[in-house]
């Protein structure tokens, strides 16, 4: 049945209160099963033997002697996964990310993996497998891997997206150039000109629980896979693709999920362990270590980035342009492009050109985190905002307001805006009582803008009402958010029953159509979509099968707070049928009653925040502290409002914890150096103030509840948030993310000398 | 793998005199077992002194503080005395970890760890503490600051452990502290620490030890810091020669948790701070 995905305004009973969520009790009781809480008989322990180097020729590997250890069961090298990806580039990069071939990539490829009894003798084996490896030149950097005297790291990179087509290889992979209007034109009208270059190191989502799965291969071409993903049937068409099964005997069951922020919408060690099963005719479990995790999954880019933009006195931006070189490790990566998207997002610029690098390094293969590559072109463009607004004197939010995107605004990269809330964002936090609140010295307020597109996509749900009328609503979007509370709320919305009648669960791969990943926070918005049709398709049932039970003509039902009710002549002393009642019949009706809906949801409303942030510079130490925190979103409509402001604290958060202290550090020789939560610092409980949150509704035309996702907009203000602030208490401007406690009293120090020398004349 | 959790000290040395292969003490096992699950530890022995009830006792003694080398930093942390005595050192050692750290991890362990980051270390030598070695048929004490030799590296010899740390009695007029800096507020590691005690007369230093983490391959005690303070009442002249004198003192590294050049300089600012600090609680005027 097709149904209209049209905001309705529709009145809310259900929708907009805070429920408790379903798996909470599971989750803090320890009863929840996680990716490594799975078991078979006769399981193996699966580990992966890692690249010390970051890169190096593999010219020998020898397994002979780890074959020979008794309790291996399988050892598997690149020799074991031949390439049936077919010419398809993206399955061939992801197949060689996962096992090493030929040559190490980077330090943590992997090059080969072995299945033994137990953990011990699985260790053993690893330390026996002798690889003989010749070191090759490496870089790490993103601007030294553009240089032309680089190491080239793949002779078949050709950058793509110029004009003529290179002539030799390099490191970069593509250039992206988009924008309109006259740019040239535009900065000859500015009053004001300011240019600045800023970097960013790269970060990890840091998610607590890391990969693990549990695999097994049968003979007969069936396998199963229990895994922490955000998305089983991407691993499921990637894990079939890369080792040659069939989608529909490769059943991917995924665990309760412990964080995954876009990290968990790639395939890892899966493939390996699926290989190790299949070659050890036994399941196979495979959990990473943290280190594991640091060096060999998916964090996101490290930057380089230079902004451009002009003004006139009176606060109009008449151009701006970004130049963006962003790193996606040792492969290519979209990252720069989705730089170049969103980096001028928030504002009506009728000039501009943003120009992406999407450069090739000797790191991990760059994953999706949290509205991914926004965050950093973001704060880019959010420090320059302000140092625009100080050039001209004028306030840095009225700059903000004066030059804000709105309905009918066109968007960096083409399409026109539909209604969007970053105008009432910015005027929200003008009238909010932290901008009122006083600072001490020392103490700084910065404010910043952020966006997401949102995405919609491949969806499928079944709606089931058993005979007592309680229902189960199966979706295969993972829950990584309250998602199964959002979504029991909806259908109990459209079927008129109680939030605890509905049980959500997330389905596997062979019990519903494909779903897209859990990303892009398109969970809630696509399935809640898929869900709203779904229960409308039972209702139909439901009023087919009251029609009967009344013995009325089934038009002249309608159905009104979960009940059916018999309308027109004659029928006035016909009584209700509550669902339950017709339920409860449904074996004699005509069998049970269900739903199903299947979509592409389109129409993913555009996400837009801004937020506030004080702080504090120990001027002597460089250490930061965030004293206060205000996140406000519009989130469409919030139909779990506890839920989205978990979203917006949690995206602040991660945030925070990327412009302060957190970041990738390579040694001179390639190696990371901190592969763990000691000295890669997410921010600790104490380490955070209280984040308070404002939502917004401005309802999604394009969504029947107006729902907009909202799990990773706010991400992306903290850093140039933080960047202001930090200029605002101390007068100096950071250009380097992290801004860490080391670089920031080299600012300060710097900034004193100069002041020194100017004073000296 | 052999797990052993002797009754006595005794036993223990006997255990680790005799193993062969890698022994290993096992205290709180913050460390240990990290290390184990990394793979950078591979023991044979693991003798766990936990069971020894000597070694899980804080003594108040006519001398001072007698503390069992298996006493956790949240026993600590509750002990009304030590605290008034040596609040420097307690709060060094809260710092270890975490909350849930605290309920393991030990003095003991985090001076025999041998990090030149360890919290407690700086702070139990300005304090003057002593470590009780027991090995084979002998006793020895030992003033903290001998300990450690090197990242990683004790002067303990094969079958000796540590059975308790010792602190002395504070004289009158005493005050310590103890400040590290770390990116985070908690679950992390010194980046520089620094711990100060002394003992006033009439306002006036007249003793005092300066001890520095972080900033070495050990902890290094600075008597040209101790002697920038003494005799002052903790004027600015005072201060700039204990900053002078620690960052003299200074040989750090350049690594992934800061600068050679921010150690030095931060050692100063908190050499400063935990001056001040240990000034007041001494009775000093601020």
């Amino acid at each position: 049945m097709a149904h209209d995905n049209s905001y309705t305004g529709q009145k809310f009973e259900v929708v907009g209160n805070r429920f408790l969520r379903p798996d909470g009790i599971d989750k803090v009781t320890g009863k929840a099963r996680y990716g490594a809480d799975a078991n078979a008989p006769g399981q193996l322990v699966g580990l992966v033997l890692r690249s010390p180097h970051a890169h190096a020729k593999i010219k020998k590997i020898d397994t002979s002697k780890a074959e020979k250890l008794p309790g291996v069961k399988a050892v598997i090298t690149s020799d074991d996964l031949p390439d049936l990806t077919g010419g398809n580039a993206g399955n061939a990069h992801i197949l060689e990310n996962c096992m090493a071939r030929g040559r190490a990539l980077y330090d943590g490829h992997a090059v080969a993996a072995v299945a033994a009894v137990d953990r011990q003798t699985a260790r053993q084996a690893l330390k026996l497998i002798k690889v003989s490896y010749q070191k090759l030149p490496h870089v790490t950097d993103v601007d030294e891997a553009m240089a032309p005297d680089a190491p080239v790291i793949h002779d078949w990179c050709f950058t793509a997206g110029l004009e003529e087509k290179p002539t030799k290889p390099s490191n970069i992979a593509n250039r992206t150039q988009m924008g309109h209007g006259d740019v040239d034109a535009g900065f000859a009208a500015a009053d004001v000109i300011i240019e600045k270059s800023y970097k960013t190191e790269q970060t990890h989502q840091g998610y607590i629980e890391p990969h693990a799965c549990l695999a097994s291969v049968n003979p007969d071409g069936t396998s199963e896979l229990w895994v922490t993903t955000q998305g089983p049937f991407s691993y499921r068409s990637v894990c079939a693709a890369l080792l040659g099964l069939d989608i529909a005997k490769l059943k991917v069951t995924s665990s309760e999920i412990g964080g995954g922020f876009g990290g968990k919408t790639h395939v890892w060690t899966e493939p390996l362990a699926l290989a190790l099963s299949r070659k050890a005719n036994r399941p196979v479990k495979l959990v990473m270590t943290r280190d594991e995790v640091f060096r060999a999954t998916g964090p996101t880019a490290s930057t380089s980035v230079d902004v451009k933009i002009g003004a006139t006195r009176k606060g109009k931006i008449t151009a701006a342009t970004l130049e963006l070189r962003y790193q996606g490790g040792a492969f290519p990566g979209p990252w720069a492009m989705l730089a170049c998207m969103t980096g001028f997002a928030c504002y009506n610029i009728e000039n501009q050109r943003s120009v992406g690098w999407d450069v090739i390094v000797n790191r991990p293969k760059v994953a999706a985190y949290r509205a991914p590559s926004a965050p950093m072109a973001a704060y880019a463009v959010e420090s320059t905002m302000d140092l625009v607004a100080d050039a001209i004197g004028m306030d840095a939010v009225d700059f903000r307001l004066k030059n804000v995107a709105k309905e009918g605004t066109q968007a960096p990269y083409g399409p026109i805006y539909g209604p969007i809330g970053i105008e009432a964002a910015l005027k929200a936090v003008k009238k909010h009582p932290h901008m009122k609140s006083r600072l001490k010295k020392g103490q700084g307020r910065g404010v910043a803008c952020g966006f997401w597109f949102n995405i919609g996509g491949q969806t499928c749900v079944d709606l089931n009402i058993g005979t007592d009328g309680t229902v189960n609503l199966a979706v295969g979007t993972v829950d990584v958010g309250g998602a199964r509370s959002s979504l029991a709320m909806i259908a109990a919305e459209e079927l008129g029953v109680g939030y605890d009648d509905v049980k959500v669960h997330v389905a596997d791969t062979s019990s519903l159509g494909h779903n897209d990943t859990t990303e892009g926070s398109r969970g809630t918005f696509s399935s809640g979509m898929a869900a709203i049709f779904a229960a409308r398709d039972a209702i139909e049932v439901l009023k087919g099968r009251a029609a009967k039970m009344l013995d009325v003509p089934v038009e002249d039902i309608v159905w009104e707070h979960g009940e059916a009710r018999a309308t027109g002549k004659g029928h006035g002393n016909l009584p209700k049928l509550s669902l339950k009642e017709i339920a409860a019949k449904s074996p004699n009706t005509g069998g049970p009653i269900a739903g199903h809906n299947e979509v592409v949801a389109d129409g993913a409303g555009m996400g837009f925040a801004a937020h506030i942030c004080d702080l504090e510079v120990d001027q002597e130490t460089g250490h930061t502290e965030i004293l206060r925190y205000t996140v406000v979103q519009d989130a469409g409509k919030a139909i779990n409002p506890d839920y989205v402001e978990g979203q917006f604290q949690g995206a602040a958060a991660q945030g925070i914890g990327w412009a302060l202290n957190e970041e990738y550090i390579y040694g001179k020789d390639g190696r990371l150096q901190n592969p763990g939560f000691l000295d890669y610092r997410i921010p600790v409980c104490s380490d955070l103030p209280f984040i308070d949150t404002k939502i917004l509704e401005i309802p999604n035309p394009t969504h029947p509840y107006g729902i907009r996702g909202v799990g990773e907009t706010s991400i992306v203000p903290p850093l140039g948030a933080i960047g202001n602030a930090i200029a605002n208490a101390t007068g100096v401007r950071m250009n380097h993310v992290p801004m860490s406690p080391v670089r920031v009293l080299d600012a300060l120090d710097q900034a004193a000398q100069y002041e020194e020398q100017v004073s000296a004349g | 793998m052999r797990y052993e959790s002797p009754a006595t000290t005794k036993e223990a040395v006997a255990l680790l005199a005799k193993e062969k292969g890698a022994a290993f003490i096992l205290a709180g096992g913050t460390d240990l077992l990290v290390r184990m699950k990394m793979g950078l530890a591979e023991p044979d022995l693991v003798v766990d002194i936990k069971r020894i009830p000597d070694m899980n006792t804080i003594k108040t003694t006519q001398t001072g503080f007698r503390i069992g080398a298996g006493v956790s930093g949240a026993q600590l942390t509750a002990h009304k005395a030590i605290n008034k005595a040596w609040p420097g050192v307690v709060e060094a050692t809260h710092l270890i970890g975490s909350d849930q750290i605290q309920g393991r991890c030990t003095m003991a362990g985090n001076l025999c760890n041998a990090s030149p980051a360890a919290d407690s270390v700086p702070a139990m030598i300005a304090a003057g503490a002593k470590a009780i070695v027991v090995g084979k048929g002998k006793r020895r004490t030992v003033p903290v600051e001998k300990i450690v030799t090197g990242p990683g590296k004790t002067s303990l010899k094969k079958g000796e452990v540590v059975e308790a740390i010792t602190l002395p009695k504070p004289a009158k007029r005493t005050g310590d502290a103890y400040l590290r800096f770390t990116p985070r507020t908690e679950m992390d590691i010194a980046v520089v620490g620094v711990g100060i005690s002394m003992t006033l007369e009439r306002g006036v230093v007249k003793k005092a030890r300066v001890c520095l983490g972080a900033v070495a391959p050990t902890a290094v005690l600075v008597p040209a810091a101790a002697r920038a303070l003494v005799g002052s009442k903790l004027d600015d002249a005072a201060l700039n020669k204990l900053v002078a004198a620690c960052a003299k003192a200074c040989n750090p590294i350049d690594d992934k948790r800061g600068t050679a050049a921010y150690r030095t300089r931060v050692a100063g600012v908190l050499a400063k701070r935990a001056a001040k600090i240990a000034y007041k609680r001494a009775g000093g005027a601020a």
